[in-house]
This record gives C-alpha cells, sequence and structure tokens, in this order.
C-alpha cells in the first residue's frame, strides 16, 4: 500500500488526464454528433450525403488509425495540433460522434412522424422543429446507448497512451517496467481509475433514464 | 346552415394529381372553398380523403396541379411554405400533442416561435384558448395525462392560437372513445357558428348535417359528388354516393 501512497501524485495526475480526455472528447462528439445527426435527416441531399460520408469513414476507421492520421499524418497538409492531448481529444471526437450520431438517428426514427408534422403544421421551420420537438425527444429515447458510447469513449482514452498521452493506461506501462513487482497493485489502481469514471456513469445513465422517460 | 357564403374562394384547388408510387390517389381534383364556408369530406376508407385534406397546408407534396390559400400559391418548401402553414390550422386523428410539452406549452409554442409573440401574451391567449375548450384545468399537465377528448380539444386550441384563416380537420373523433367524440364535435361545431373557414374529413353525419355548407363525397381518388348536406343525405345523386350512403345509415 505504500507504494501506491508513495505514487499517488503520479496516479491522479493520470486520472485527471483519462478523465479529462473523456469529459472533453464527449462534449465534443456529442455536439458534433448532434450536427451530423440534423444533416442526416435533412430535406438537403448534399448535407445528407455528406454526413452519411463521414459517419461510415469513421465508425469503419480503427480508432488507432485516426490516432496515426492526427498524430503523424496532417503534417503533409501543413497541419499540427499544439499539444498531444488536443490530437488526443480530436481523435476520439471525431470518432465518437460518428458513433453519436447514429445512436441519435436511431432516437430521431423513434419519434413519432405526427410529432414533426404537428410541428410543421404550426409553421415552424426544419431546423426549429427538429430543435424544438424532434430532438428533445430523441435524446430521451437515447439515454441508454448514449450511454454506452459515453462508456466506450471512456475506455477508448486509453489509446492516447500510445500517441505519448499521459493518461491511466501509460501509467500502468510506465510503473509496470519501473515497479514490476507490484504489478498486480499498479493493475488494480489502473482498473480502479476507469471503473470510477464508468460505473457512476452507468448509474447516472439509469437514474437519467428513468427521470426523462416520457409517457406516450 | 345552408346557404353559402360568397367571395374569393380562400382555398382552390385545381387539377390536383397526386401518386403513391403506382397508386392514383388523388385524380384531377377541382374544389373551392369559400372564406366562412364548412366542408366535410367524406367517403369509403382509402378513397384520398385524409390524402386531400392533408395536400392543403402540403404536408403530403402533389406532382400536379395547382393548391392556392387566399390568393397565393402553395410554396414548394422552405421559409415560405413555413409562412403559410401558419396561416393553416390543422388537427390530426391522433391529436400529435407535443409529447414532452405541457398543456400550455403545447398551445403557446406556435405563437413564440413562429409568431414571435411575447410569453405573457402568448400565455394569456393559451389559457383564454383552453377556457373555450374546456380543459383550462389541465394546463400544467402533460398530454399523456388526459383523455383522448381533451387532447383533441387541446389540439384544437393549438390550431386556434396562430389565429388561423382556414382549419383542416383530418378525422378528428376517429381516435376517440364513443363517449367523448360530441365534446370535441361540440367545440368543431361552435367554431363553424362562429364563421371559421373549416375542411372537415369525418365518419360523423350528425356533424356533416348540423355544421356542414357542402358535402364532398369522394371514391377511388375522384370527387365524385358536390351537395350541401340535407340534399346529399336524402337523395344522393351518384350510384356510389348512394351505396355509401346505404351502408352507413341504415343501421
Amino acid at each position: 500500500m505504500s507504494f501506491l501512497a508513495e505514487n499517488f501524485p503520479l496516479i491522479r495526475d493520470a486520472f485527471l488526464t483519462t478523465l479529462s480526455l473523456a469529459v472533453v472528447s464527449g462534449i465534443c462528439a456529442l455536439i458534433l454528433g448532434t450536427v451530423l445527426a440534423a444533416m442526416r435527416v435533412s430535406p438537403v441531399p448534399a448535407l445528407r450525403g455528406l454526413a452519411t460520408f463521414y459517419v461510415e469513414l469513421f465508425r469503419n476507421t480503427p480508432l488507432t488509425v485516426v490516432f496515426f492520421f492526427l498524430a503523424f499524418g496532417i503534417v503533409y497538409v501543413d497541419l499540427q495540433f499544439p499539444s498531444r492531448f488536443i490530437t488526443a481529444v480530436a481523435a476520439l471526437s471525431l470518432y465518437t460522434a460518428a458513433f453519436v450520431c447514429e445512436a441519435l438517428r436511431s432516437g430521431i426514427n423513434a419519434v413519432p412522424a405526427g410529432q414533426a408534422e404537428a410541428a410543421r403544421a404550426l409553421g415552424l421551420d426544419f431546423r426549429q422543429s427538429l430543435t424544438t420537438v424532434v430532438l428533445p425527444q430523441a435524446f430521451r429515447t437515447v439515454v441508454p446507448p448514449l450511454g454506452n458510447v459515453w462508456i466506450a469513449l471512456a475506455k477508448n482514452t486509453s489509446i492516447a497512451a500510445g500517441f505519448a498521452v499521459a493518461d491511466l493506461t501509460a501509467l500502468l506501462q510506465r510503473l509496470s517496467n519501473s515497479a514490476a513487482d507490484e504489478l498486480a497493485l499498479v493493475f488494480v489502481a489502473v482498473v480502479a481509475g476507469y471503473l470510477v469514471i464508468t460505473l457512476p456513469s452507468a448509474w447516472a445513465i439509469s437514474v437519467l433514464e428513468r427521470r426523462l422517460a416520457i409517457v406516450r | 346552415m345552408t346557404s353559402r357564403p360568397n367571395g374569393e374562394p380562400l382555398v382552390r384547388l385545381s387539377g390536383v394529381n397526386k401518386w403513391f408510387g403506382e397508386l392514383h390517389v388523388l385524380q384531377d381534383i377541382d374544389l373551392d372553398i369559400a372564406r366562412g364556408e364548412v366542408v366535410v369530406v367524406i367517403g369509403p376508407s382509402g378513397s384520398g380523403k385524409s390524402t386531400l385534406c392533408r395536400t392543403i397546408n402540403r404536408l403530403e407534396p402533389i406532382e400536379k396541379g395547382e393548391i392556392t390559400i387566399d390568393g397565393e400559391r402553395l410554396p414548394e418548401e422552405g421559409k415560405q411554405l413555413a409562412r403559410l402553414r401558419a396561416d393553416v390550422g390543422m388537427v390530426f386523428q391522433s391529436f400529435n400533442l407535443f409529447a414532452h410539452k405541457t398543456i400550455l406549452e403545447n398551445v403557446t409554442l406556435g405563437p413564440l416561435k413562429v409568431r414571435k409573440q411575447s410569453k405573457g401574451d402568448a400565455e394569456k391567449r393559451a389559457r383564454e384558448l383552453l377556457e373555450r375548450v374546456g380543459v383550462t384545468a389541465q394546463a400544467d399537465k402533460y398530454p399523456a395525462q388526459l383523455s383522448g377528448g381533451q387532447q383533441q380539444r387541446v389540439a384544437i386550441a393549438r390550431a386556434l392560437a396562430m389565429d388561423p384563416k382556414v382549419m383542416l380537420f383530418d378525422e378528428p373523433t376517429s381516435a376517440l372513445d364513443p363517449e367523448m367524440i360530441n365534446e370535441v364535435l361540440d367545440v368543431m361545431t361552435s367554431l363553424a357558428r362562429e364563421g371559421m373557414t373549416m375542411v372537415v374529413v369525418t365518419h360523423e353525419m350528425g356533424f356533416a348535417r348540423r355544421a356542414a355548407n357542402r358535402v364532398v363525397f369522394m371514391d377511388g381518388g375522384r370527387i365524385v359528388e358536390t351537395a350541401e348536406p340535407e340534399t346529399f343525405f336524402t337523395n344522393p345523386q351518384s350510384p356510389r354516393a348512394q351505396d355509401f350512403l346505404s351502408k352507413i345509415l341504415n343501421h
């Protein structure tokens, strides 16, 4: 136990890095995914096509490849992210947005067509009917699948360790080299770090699901 | 209520044709609806009467023909269409109240978002309308907490809140339990008496007799017969209308 106490600042910093990777990427992915979902149901064919292309590209590309491209590939187009952390956030957000979009789109499809018809009949335009009538109801039905996306994202942050971000997984690598005899303890600490993020999320998701449920 | 109001037609359909794939659901429909007129559209299921109603605010686009409202051609898409729809109230068979909003919010949504009214004005008017349709006590509840009849009356209030030029009713009582039908028809009848221009797709022959200026009988995507209610119900001209009426009136 004294081993963990000695390394507490390291573990804390690694945990906070993983947490902020997940939270910042989660927020970015939610915003981008919502815009993509709106594009996928829009009446403009070009927007639908663009969003479909995006989703298929990112959800069928391994996340590690996305990281590789953003870390090294974009140098060829004279671009570079200001920090490795931002590179990781960009990769995680772009990748996760595709899954957010698809979860949300299934929720939009689950909103009865009559809701959007009633909104249009009142004179609301496409954007208004989407933002005031369809999306608020869609979000409520996709809390469980979005929860899955969030948990997957929290775990996917571990790929950042391979790209020199000092997160929990990087800590595991580092300590397993320097303190091989305490390996079991290091594992416990790292796994606990991820569980602290994902388990309360699962609980929060089920609470949110019950709170937001709409009776039909 | 048999005299036909005069003046320029408020709603005009000319040469309207619509297909669902191979199915020719509306065939050469010509129909003028005068200001203040109440037109009841009846016909067997699949006759195209609901589709006809839904083309008037372009919830169903048409392939051929022209629809004008108050002299203005129905735009194809976008902001102009939205603006024109704001002047056309619609009441659906399945109510379609916004499930995530309270009754009051359902009625104020259009005035707030489309008419850009202030919250105070919109709520004041909404409460007046809810009182008029008799659901004041439910203002802060959600749609699912109301009976079908109450929901449909709220839907009427929601449409009226936009001060529409014309109201479309697409089988407004077909999803209701029998004991709730009259409370909705009463609201509609009083609207008709006050001179609202109405297009009503319904199976309620009593309402047609009581409130309509004109009955339009449809079959197979065509308007087969148009007549004043008394004439239509007592002396239908076309064999299809005679057949239809004999099936629904003699039991």
